[in-house]
């Protein structure tokens, strides 16, 4: 039946199905992207539109609300400084424009390191086995336990200022244990499956199963441990920066939630100062889980009946 | 050892003294490679009390004897692996003749108690409503409204503290902004103590407990699935069991399983979220050690702290895997 025969309601069923053949066009891994790209998209159009010279200390009038608030000295907010600005003159918007690509490019930056030595790391351990699968997995599983968060104070309060991109490899040095177990599990399973004996049957080199035969069928596991090492990554460095370490010139969220803190801005109902970047960062959170979750149902049909 | 082999035992007992001896050894090798030198931070705070030092370069060379890093590496290595062994990390460089272990076992029952407070209490209501989110005899609103509530989940604590903390401490006062008991209360087995530990307590384990609860209601939920269509749960409902029954003893019993696994993975960063919780409501706990020592530059404090909370997260991941066998009686370690 050519599509101009069926009717209005068949053409929707049809839509429907076709919709539901297709997991990946799944309502919460698209709100949850959708809720990411909003940030970058503040960080991207806002470098066009705003001056980011306000981001200098003293450069605006200290502690103005946002829009269509007073503050305790009864200013009104103003159109200059539309989300207010802090205790040390900085305008708000701009400290979140730089900042909050800042915080997820160290998220990102720390995961891909950490996947990609997960990835080498579990495949060379469920796939070579023996003596080299001791070693790696007593590693992983020793390293899984330590709480990045305490390694990396001490690292950063003997090393003192560090750049975004240092603090992003060092956190990836404590995200790969995961996906390392992960993919060895998978990996130790799939070598037993019957393509990956027809290939090496066939004489196919150890690299090219590796690569070319199981890593294509771990995608959907290898997104779901990126995202969670991501929400990792983001939280240890957030907690760093609260705790007044990480990068000390360079305006990210944690970093300003530190200042407002320090500054006593919840006693003096400055919420602004703390409230958009806890919001932003929020938002961040709650993105990585619809995806992380949206992706669960992708890889796994039975939580899709559910929802 | 009753049903735990010798071998698991060996092999659970070395990942954990493995784990304690490789972040020993990187909490100490850091501080060493960096350019900072302690001794010259202590004689700057002598310069900073004093205006200037007189004979400076002899002080110096006391101040790193006394430290003990005048001494060859592996010497000083051996005298920290022996003093860590028994919590002795020296004195306190900031709170000067104190010992980091007088420190670290002040702060320490405030961290625990928090601590085990809010993990019992996130892991019980948040396996429980992830298990009700999946029976279909559950109400309507719980199936409903839970699954809205999710959304908080992947929040780290610092923030719902925050925000919990302006709501009910600075907005409503109904809970004090910061500390562990009131400033008037006199520390001790009083009505009045409890009382306020209690009231300083509430908010910091509440921002915990509503951040936590909604992983483990989501990883349950996903276990309840699976377990509800296996075949002993559908052979019980014939039989005519009471429902609520099966719940628990049939569905709950067999999905919690991997949940306790999850548990012993999850404990470092519940911890560490923990240890910033402290730390933004200036609670006299780990965490505020943590905070006062990295103002300082107190390495000795700094590595205490760090060294005793990875060695409470090994000790629990190590007595979580010792108790499986006996929640999980299928699990035979073999020895292999």
């Amino acid at each position: 039946m050519a599509v101009q025969d069926m009717t209005r309601a068949e053409r929707r069923q049809a839509r429907r199905i076709r919709r539901f053949d297709n997991p990946w066009i799944n309502p919460k891994l698209l709100w949850g992207v959708g809720l990411l790209i909003t940030i970058i998209a503040i960080g991207v159009i806002g470098r066009l539109i705003w001056n980011l010279d306000l981001v200098f200390t003293g450069s605006s009038p200290l502690k103005l609300p946002p829009l269509g608030f007073e503050n305790l000295r009864k200013q009104p907010g103003v159109l200059d400084h539309p989300l207010g600005t802090d205790g040390g003159g900085r305008d708000m918007l701009s400290l979140i424009i730089i900042g909050a690509p800042n915080t997820l490019f160290v998220g990102l930056l720390a995961s891909l390191i950490g996947m990609s030595i997960g990835i080498f790391l579990g495949f060379s351990a469920g796939f070579l086995g023996g003596r080299t699968d001791d070693v790696i997995r007593v590693g992983a599983d020793v390293m899984i336990t330590i709480p990045p968060l305490l390694i990396l104070v001490v690292f950063q309060s003997a090393f003192g200022d560090v750049t975004l991109t240092m603090m992003a490899l060092l956190i990836a040095g404590f995200v790969w244990q995961s996906p390392t177990r992960l993919i060895r599990a998978q990996v130790l399973s799939m070598k037993q499956s019957g393509y990956v004996q027809m290939a090496q049957l066939s004489g196919a080199s150890t690299f090219h199963i590796m690569f070319r035969e199981m890593l294509p069928n771990l995608v959907p596991y290898l997104f779901g441990s990126f995202i969670a090492s991501v929400t990792t990554s983001i939280v240890t460095a957030v907690g760093l920066e609260v705790l007044g370490l990480g990068p000390q010139r360079i305006p990210t969220l944690g970093r300003t939630i530190y200042e407002a803190i320090n500054a006593g801005a919840l006693i003096q109902n400055l919420w602004w100062w703390w409230g958009i970047p806890t919001l932003l960062l929020g938002v961040m959170f709650i993105g990585l889980l619809l995806i992380n979750l949206g992706l669960d149902e992708v890889s796994n049909p039975r939580l899709r009946k559910l929802s | 050892m009753g049903r735990i082999p010798r071998s698991y035992l060996i092999n659970r007992l070395t990942t954990l003294v493995l784990t304690v001896l490789i972040a020993a050894t990187i909490i100490w090798i850091i501080p060493r490679l960096s350019p900072v030198d302690p001794a010259e931070i202590a004689l700057g705070r002598m310069a900073a009390g004093a205006g200037s030092v007189a004979n400076s370069e002899e002080i110096l060379a006391q101040l790193r004897a006394n430290m003990g890093i005048d001494q060859p590496l592996i010497v000083q290595y051996f005298k920290y692996l022996t003093g860590a062994l028994v919590f002795d990390f020296g004195l306190s460089t900031a709170a000067f003749p104190v010992p980091v272990s007088t420190l670290v076992l002040n702060a320490l029952p405030w961290t625990l108690g928090l601590m085990i407070l809010s993990l019992v209490i996130t892991f019980f209501i948040g396996n429980l409503l992830g298990a009700l989110m999946v029976w279909d005899r559950s109400p309507r609103l719980v199936r409903v409204a839970i699954p809205a509530a999710m959304v908080f989940t992947s929040i780290p604590p610092i923030l719902s503290g925050l925000l919990l903390m302006w709501v009910f401490a600075a907005k409503l006062q109904w809970f004090p902004l910061t500390g562990a008991y009131g400033i008037f209360v006199e520390p001790g087995w009083t009505w009045s103590f409890v009382l306020s530990v209690l009231h300083h307590g509430f908010l910091p384990a509440l921002s915990i407990v509503v951040v936590t609860f909604g992983f483990w209601a989501l990883g349950m939920r996903g276990l309840m699935i699976s377990v509800q269509g296996e075949d002993y749960v559908k052979l019980a409902e014939a039989k005519g069991l009471r429902p609520r029954y099966i719940l628990y003893r049939y569905m709950i019993r067999n999905a919690i399983l991997p949940q306790i696994t999850a548990f012993a993975l999850k404990i470092g960063l519940l911890i560490a979220g923990q240890v910033l919780v402290e730390r933004i409501f200036a609670y006299n706990g780990m965490g505020k050690l943590l905070y006062d020592a990295i103002l300082n530059q107190d390495f000795p404090v700094i590595q205490g702290v760090s060294y005793v909370i990875i060695l409470i997260t090994a000790l629990s991941v190590f007595l979580v895997d010792l108790l499986y066998p006996f929640i999980d009686p299928r699990i035979r370690h073999e020895a292999n």
